[in-house]
């Protein structure tokens, strides 16, 4: 048997003990449905495709911020060891394993991590050609599915509540890099205000933690870079 | 702002970097068999080349340990906004007034 501690309650709760049977190739988002189906259908957690795809299944398994999904219990746990299951740390707890994502996307806005087309339409289609050097720096972060764990692993985001973040700064990078987008002034302003880019300590704990094996780190290097451009060159 | 203080940071460090080791080299060159203040001063006085390196030296300490001091303050203290930014150009000028005071000390002695 598994022995498992899984988090109950919101901010404040206590961990539960359970005990399901170990079973060949089991992943640690079997585990917790098999406990919510079988033993306590009070327990709140959050998954929808269980193909590492959608991002929505993130927890922290041990300690370590983790997609479930794809998350085997033999890689997660020594075989006399137990499991411990949390939320998501950095995001408020709405019960149980599901976090509020909503601090996060909004991060995600004030960073301008959405395309911004500008008013004229363009006479015909863009080519970008797959070998410049700003498509494959978008392609480096382009495969974010928006999970939280960066979010979650960052020290920063713990200590400012006002910082942007891994998962927010990567995507703006990703548009920073793409030659349709018309908002690259207001993008490198956003990014570059009070608890920006700039704040970032270089930890590298999303890189580490980033079950996609993006590099945030590089991708907010890249936006310091940027606004080091448009700040000097503003002064032209 | 933050994007040029950035900039403004990375730059003094540079010159820091090189400024740290000339001083540094220089402390290990001259105190070669015992040093005396009166030696110092026999160096230093009227010495423009020692002012120069001295003011850009102090200039760059000026400029850069406020903005990293800006950045603890606002992460341990929460303290951000004009009254922090202020109270750091204050700092800046405190630091070069006390820089500059014992490089003309020296050069003047």
């Amino acid at each position: 048997m598994l022995h498992v501690k899984v988090w109950r309650g919101g901010e404040t709760g206590r961990f539960q003990p359970f005990a399901v049977p170990r079973r060949p190739n089991q992943t640690v988002l079997d585990v917790v449905t098999e406990i919510q189906r079988e033993q306590d259908p009070t327990l709140s957690y959050r998954f929808a495709c269980r193909v590492g795809m959608c991002g929505s299944c993130a927890m922290v398994v041990n300690g370590r911020p983790r997609w479930t999904c794809r998350t085997r219990v033999a890689d997660a746990v020594a075989s006399d060891s137990a499991l411990q299951l949390e939320p998501l740390r950095n995001l408020k707890v709405v019960k149980d394993l599901a976090v509020d994502m909503a601090s996060l996307f909004d991060k995600w806005e004030a960073a301008r991590g959405f395309f911004e087309p500008g008013d004229a339409i363009p006479d015909d289609f863009a080519s970008v050609k797959p070998e410049s050097d700003e498509r494959q720096a978008a392609d480096e972060g382009i495969e974010c599915i928006g999970c939280g764990i960066c979010h979650s692993a960052c020290d920063v985001v713990a200590w400012d509540a006002d910082y942007l973040g891994p998962a927010a700064l990567n995507r703006a990078w990703t548009l920073v890099n793409d030659v349709r987008d018309r908002g690259q002034a207001e993008r490198l302003d956003a990014v570059s205000a009070g608890s920006g880019c700039h704040a970032c300590h270089t930890h590298m704990s999303c890189t580490t933690y980033c079950p996609k094996a993006i590099a945030p780190t590089y991708s907010i290097a890249g936006l310091k870079r940027a606004a080091a451009k448009r700040a000097l060159l503003r002064r032209r | 702002m933050t994007a040029s203080l950035f900039l403004l940071q990375r730059a003094s460090a540079a010159v820091l970097a090189l400024a740290v080791a000339v001083h540094l080299a220089t402390i290990v060159y001259a105190v070669r068999g015992g040093l005396t203040a009166g030696e110092i001063l026999a160096r230093t006085e009227g010495n423009t080349t020692y002012l120069a390196f001295y003011v850009v030296f102090v200039a760059a300490v000026a400029v850069h340990a406020p903005i990293g001091l800006r950045n603890i303050l606002r992460e341990w203290l929460r303290w951000k906004g004009r009254a922090c930014d202020a109270a750091l150009v204050v700092f800046a000028l405190a630091l070069f007034a006390l820089g500059a005071r014992a490089v003309f000390a020296l050069y003047l002695a």
